[in-house]
């Protein structure tokens, strides 16, 4: 199997699908001749041509309701937004038309709307390009929230996005996209785990860990620490923000009692609040400890020289996972 | 669509073709064609539009008109009688919506707003559906494709990019049909509208623009939205426009048919302004004489779109006893059916609620409905318990 970039592997499963399906557009701000800020879409205008491959003027709210009028029209757009921080603008057009679109209408317009958001810090970037806002899209009805962590996902992922009938979105972490690994560009679509699913990346017995996005690689990194200690760390890749895989999450900690979640956006509101509350109302008796979040601060995204504060790293990952093993950590001593 | 494509221009004010035909031009002078006490006047460039009108068409013009204005009148009063949960009315506009629905292909697709219910009924949407969501028993009402007739939009102004989008999506396609957004003066102070008319002039896509400045969004006068004539905007973005008398269903109609001609001929978009007045509240909760003056109500009075229809009618012979009684007799009866079909429209079952949210099963929703459910049956009630049953 071909070694490739995130990027790269991003940009291949946009091929096929431009490939297997005509009605498959790509939308958004110098997606063409650049091939986007980040080179995801790089030679597929050259390629599939303007008309398929559509640079738009820079107003995001503009390509998301054209987006809604293509869908209307029978097409499937698949939209970049540029950086996270920019998507706000097509707020309005995301929650009040894409996602409701199909409810309004008791299922005669359907809405195959892939929104691709690179997302996500550690990159050193001015304010508005690191941020982590998938959870106002988890708490809107009627969208699909993903978010890849391998370029084999990323791969297979954004087919399976652009194929489904539901809006979708994508998010991908940016700081990974020059990561490299195999990617089996054969793999039917079919067959492959499908998007709603999570992965178990690290099987372990002591503690369940739940990353997604950028957080997944840190995880791992922090499970193979901690089993330098003794401690067999499970860590689980979500995949799927909207819906959660509860199944997996459940089996995975009736098995270990503990459970640590991670992520890069802000605590309060965040996926780790919802699957920590999910979780807790489901196995509640096979819990042997409060469940534990490891996450960015209630801040907004901070200043370059201080993001690796805010960012969940292997260190604090690891004490989270002591605080969930009642091991001493930076809380101890501390009551509640 | 997307294309630089030769031969179709640039995007430079004026539009493309640089033709003197002052239809390209922006706003300029109202046009009107009947005057406010039915006197028809010729206008060198519209009148080549409606040389097909026949007075036959002119008497059907005539009934949609009444007939939407009953189905307006009724709909009002079955809110107030507590069978609709609100009503935007649309009093006033008549000549505005027929006109310009009259003058649209069948292929055409127009997206609407909220007041639009005389386009919608003019397309072929059951009157039933025109109320459906209205009276709370569905979020819209009726399936798009079937009048091709988007559902009416609530925000303000949203519906202007779907339609640039659909437009977008023919010109891929290579076909001739049009897409038309509908949408009043307050909606041009959206960014939406704003960004609309920016990627439909960028890509110069089949669109028109129908602005029914109805002078009013709400409790604002359009001075609030606007220093200068609506219809003047649209040369910022370098799209022609025209402005019409929107209580004059023929110079609607005509512009209507001059902007369709230059969007299945690849001219791009065009901006309609119809200058006419919202008679009525904003819906059946609002209250006007709170902050319009009432002089303004019978200025607006003289100058109603059906009177001078039915002036001109009778200065050309056509008012016939026999029209007039045809006319009443469809109103009546759509009437009729509104009152029955809103009357004894079925409700929908409690489990409906999670319905169609998504287009394949989602796992969390699922749970929440199997969760309902279980606490619906809960009560023992067989009723319940035979709806819910129907919903699975």
């Amino acid at each position: 199997m071909p070694q490739m970039t995130f990027a790269r592997a991003i940009n291949s499963g946009l091929r096929k699908s431009l490939e297997n399906d005509p009605k498959v557009i790509l939308m958004g701000e110098d997606i063409g001749a650049l091939g986007g800020v980040f080179r995801v879409t790089d030679g597929l205008q050259k390629d599939f041509g303007k008309h398929r491959v559509v640079d738009t003027p820079l107003a995001e709210s503009g390509i998301m309701g054209t987006a809604v009028g293509l869908a209307y029209r029978g097409y499937r757009p698949v939209v970049e937004i540029q950086f996270d921080g920019f998507i706000y603008p097509a707020f309005d057009q995301i929650v009040s038309q894409v996602a409701k679109m199909h409810y309004r209408t008791q299922g005669a317009v359907k809405m195959p709307i892939t929104i691709r958001v690179p997302f996500g810090g550690g990159i050193g970037s001015p304010e508005h390009h690191s941020e982590s806002p998938e959870a106002y899209f988890t708490h809107t009805s009627g969208l699909r929230v993903i978010s890849v962590s391998n370029p084999q996902d990323a791969y297979t992922m954004i087919q399976q996005a652009i194929a489904s009938d539901d809006p979708v979105l994508y998010f991908e972490p940016k700081r990974r996209y020059h990561d490299k690994g195999e990617v089996d560009e054969s793999i039917d679509l079919n067959t492959a785990l499908s998007m709603e699913k999570a992965r178990v990346v690290t099987e372990g017995k002591d503690v369940t860990l739940v990353a997604y996005g950028p957080l997944v690689k840190t995880a791992r990194d922090a499970a193979l620490a901690a089993a330098d200690e003794g401690i067999s760390v499970e860590v689980i890749d979500l995949r799927s923000l909207a819906p959660l895989d509860f199944a997996t999450l459940e089996a995975s900690v009736r098995k270990t009692g503990r459970l640590v979640i991670t992520h890069e956006a802000a605590q309060s509101g965040g996926l780790g609040a919802e699957v920590a509350a999910s979780i807790t109302e489901r196995c509640f008796y096979h819990l042997e400890a409060a469940p534990v979040r490891v996450t960015g601060f209630d801040v907004p995204y901070p200043y370059s020289k201080l993001e690796m504060h805010h960012l969940p790293g292997l260190d604090r990952i690891l004490d989270g996972v002591d605080r969930a093993l009642g091991r001493p950590n930076s809380l101890s001593g501390l009551e509640g | 669509m997307f294309t630089d494509d030769a031969g179709k221009g640039g995007i430079s004010a004026g539009g493309p073709g640089n033709s003197e035909d002052t239809t390209r031009r922006t706003g300029g002078d109202l046009v009107q064609l009947i005057t406010p006490e039915g006197e028809r006047i010729s206008h060198p460039e519209f009148d080549s539009w409606l040389q097909d009108v026949s007075d036959e068409q002119l008497g059907s013009l005539y009934e949609d008109m009444v007939v939407i204005r009953r189905i307006d009148a009724e709909a009002t009063a079955l809110q107030r009688q507590g069978e609709l949960a609100l009503w935007p009315p649309l009093l006033g506009q008549e000549a505005s919506q027929i006109g310009s629905a009259r003058a649209l292909r069948e292929d055409d697709f127009v997206f609407p707003s909220y007041r639009d219910n005389g386009v919608a009924y003019c397309r072929g949407v059951k009157v039933e559906d025109l109320v459906r969501a209205w009276r709370g028993n569905a979020s819209a009402g009726w399936d798009p494709f079937t009048v091709n007739v988007a559902t009416q939009q609530i925000i303000i102004g949203a519906q202007s990019l779907h339609a640039t989008g659909y437009a977008m999506g023919i010109q891929n396609d290579g076909a001739d049909c049009v897409a038309v957004a509908y949408f009043g003066d307050g909606a041009t102070s959206e960014g939406d509208v704003n960004e609309a008319m920016v990627f439909a002039a960028s890509f110069q896509a089949p669109v028109v623009f129908f602005c029914q400045n109805n002078h009013w969004a709400i409790s604002e006068p359009v001075r609030v939205q606007s220093h200068i004539q609506l219809a003047d905007r649209a040369s910022g973005f370098g799209i022609p426009s025209m402005r019409v008398d929107g209580n004059d269903v023929l110079a609607v109609m005509a512009a209507t048919r001059i902007a369709l001609d230059r969007a299945r001929h690849g001219g791009g978009p065009t901006f309609i302004e119809a200058v006419t007045y919202r008679m009525g509240p904003h819906t059946t909760a609002d209250d006007p004489t709170r902050y319009r003056d009432a002089n303004e109500l019978e200025d607006w009075a003289a100058k109603d779109p059906i009177s001078r229809l039915k002036s001109l009618l009778d200065r050309k012979g056509l008012l016939t006893a026999d029209l007039e009684a045809a006319v009443a007799a469809k109103a009546d009866a759509v009437a009729a059916e509104l009152r029955y079909g809103t009357i004894n429209m079925p409700e929908p079952a409690p489990l409906d609620i999670f319905k169609h949210v998504y287009s394949t099963p989602n796992s969390w929703l699922d749970r929440q409905q199997e969760h309902y459910s279980r606490y619906l049956a809960s009560f023992g009630d067989p009723a319940e318990a035979a709806s819910e049953e129907g919903a699975r």
